[in-house]
């Protein structure tokens, strides 16, 4: 455990000394909040309205951040010799992988604590004391699986693959799971596919936490579980077969 | 007799169709620099990443510490470098060593080891501004933090100044007089000469030579004494001749006794000299040798896959 914790605390540091990635990190889910949510009237002042929307965006931030930072950050670190070097010292892996968990959670939590903040001074957006408590323990269960889809990718790919394939996967999925728009501007079609989408699970999670009325999903709760387990299953595959940068 | 520290037995391994290391049988006992030599594409990284468990043999096996190098327990007694570039630039000299330190149950102090390899002084700078030569010396010493019984340093001095590679030498050295053994490769034979007891030569994947740097260079190449003159006596002793420029050039197996035979014989010559050929020397003949030995043609392509690859030497 306290391995685990150096780990975490080193890919932390080195993240936090380069300021320009410690601040878009940190920054991000806010960014696109003050673009997508605060300008549009309809949304902004329609209280129910801004805080599904500040919900959706920040669910979706934080999945790009899990995707990107997991998926980029270890293919990029698995092209440094240091990585490799790591790999012969007498640890599993364990506790790299735990210290990355920790290290992107730290983040997610920075990144996730601006936007609680400013929602309900720029909008018209509620999210009493008690939603909040519930919404962040929901929002780090939704990014799981794109958290474990980026160790995958990360440790299956080069830093070349693993950006676009990132993004490939990212956006479908978001506008799918009613990230941009919300489902119910969905064709019925669609609306039932979505559901079996780990966006559209974390979405309704996260409607449950900030909104009153709404009944908690079951099907949600099991789709994302479902996804967590298989997208786990994928990262343990990708890093045992990875023997570092692979060359044909 | 003390079990080897390593041991790889019929082990080879291919990238895709090429093929790095080919039935290679090695062990490494205990107390003594291990120096593996071979031109670039050889497969001594290779062996060392096997020795290691960054990666797996596609055939034979590979032992450390009499387990499996996979499992982290056996890595414990198990010293490695980052490669030249692979510090973390960010991260301060102090904090990448505390980090390492803690993978080991009894390591070196801190001090001792930044004594040890120059370092005093930069414990507080980021590793990214470090010169070259004190990131290869912290990257090195890292390998010594976990006190090893092994060490595979793949070649640990590769673009230092003179005075950075005698530091690391004096660190490498200090280690072996405590009795610990280390995997060398390298490029300097002089560094090769300088701290190997035992040299192993690997060619197209395979081990050509293995033994001391004297035997070694004697297998692989022969004396011969050279002088100017304009024809040469038949001598004893001698086993092949060739002339360069006006040098006269005769190969032996023993330059004392050809030397008597040529002052006996009283043909006249003029700068007389007796070669002893280096480990450089050695290295290239092995080179030159294994290449025309393996493919007529000359072309550099890599080997064919095991099954078939032509009867070892």
């Amino acid at each position: 455990m306290t391995l685990a914790v150096q780990h975490a605390r080193l890919l932390f540091l080195e993240t936090a000394r380069v300021p320009i990635a410690l601040g878009f990190n940190v920054a991000f889910p806010s960014v696109l909040m003050m673009f997508f949510v605060v300008p549009n009237g309809a949304i902004a002042d329609d209280p129910r309205a801004a805080t599904l929307a500040t919900a959706q965006i920040t669910v979706f931030a934080v999945m790009n951040a899990c995707l990107l930072n997991f998926g980029v950050g270890v293919a990029e670190e698995r092209a440094r010799a240091w990585d490799p070097y790591l790999r012969t010292l007498p640890a599993g892996p364990l506790p790299r992988m735990a210290g990355r968990l920790m290290n992107g959670f730290a983040f997610v939590l920075l990144a996730v604590i601006p936007v609680a903040l400013l929602a309900p001074l720029l909008t018209e957006a509620t999210l009493p004391l008690s939603a909040a408590a519930l919404a962040l323990p929901v929002i780090l269960f939704g990014c799981l699986p794109f958290l474990f889809g980026g160790f995958a990718i990360g440790f299956s790919m080069s830093i070349k693959g693993a950006l676009p394939a990132a993004q490939a996967i990212m956006f479908p999925m978001a506008f799918a799971g009613g990230l941009f728009l919300p489902p119910e501007t969905f064709p019925g079609w669609l609306d039932t596919a979505s559901h079996a989408l780990p966006t559209r699970a974390a979405r309704e999670l996260s409607v449950w936490a900030v909104t009153d009325g709404t009944a908690l999903s079951q099907t949600a709760i099991a789709v994302l579980a479902g996804w967590t387990a298989l997208t786990a299953v994928l990262a343990v595959w990708a890093y045992r077969r990875d023997e570092g940068r692979r060359f044909r | 007799m003390t079990p080897p520290l390593a041991r790889l037995h019929n082990v080879s391994r291919s990238y895709g169709t090429a093929l790095a290391l080919d039935r290679v049988s090695l062990d490494i006992g205990p107390g003594a620099v291990l120096g593996l030599l071979g031109p670039n594409g050889a497969g001594k990284s290779t062996l060392i990443n096997l020795v290691c468990g960054l990666r797996r043999p596609t055939r034979g096996e590979v032992e450390l510490f009499g387990g499996s190098p996979q499992d982290p327990r056996r890595r414990r007694a198990l010293g490695m470098t980052p490669q030249q570039t692979g510090l973390p630039e960010t991260l301060r000299v102090r904090e990448v060593i505390d980090f390492v330190s803690r993978h080991y149950p009894d390591p070196l102090p801190a001090a001792d080891l930044l004594e040890r390899f120059g370092l005093i002084g930069l414990e507080k700078r980021q590793t990214g501004s470090l010169s070259g030569g004190q990131q290869r010396r912290l990257a090195v010493g890292l390998a010594f933090l976990g006190r090893p019984d092994l060490v595979l340093l793949d070649e640990p001095t590769t673009g230092l100044d003179v005075s950075a590679r005698r530091a690391v030498w004096e660190g490498i050295r200090s280690y072996i007089g405590s009795g610990g053994t280390i995997l060398l490769t390298s490029h300097y034979m002089e560094e090769m000469e300088a701290l190997s007891e035992r040299i192993v030569v690997l060619k197209h994947g395979r081990v050509v030579a293995d033994g001391t740097p004297q035997e070694v260079t004697e297998a692989a190449s022969r004396r011969s004494i050279s002088f100017q003159a304009d024809e040469v006596p038949e001598l004893e002793g001698v086993v092949g001749r060739e002339r360069r420029g006006d040098r006269q050039v005769l190969y032996t197996e023993d330059t004392d006794a050809l030397v008597r035979e040529l002052v006996r014989s009283g043909a006249p010559f003029t700068g007389l000299d007796v070669h002893r050929p280096s480990l450089e020397e050695a290295f290239l003949e092995i080179e030159a040798e294994a290449v025309s030995d393996d493919d007529p043609a000359g072309d550099p392509t890599p080997e064919p896959a095991a099954g078939t690859a032509e009867v070892s030497r």
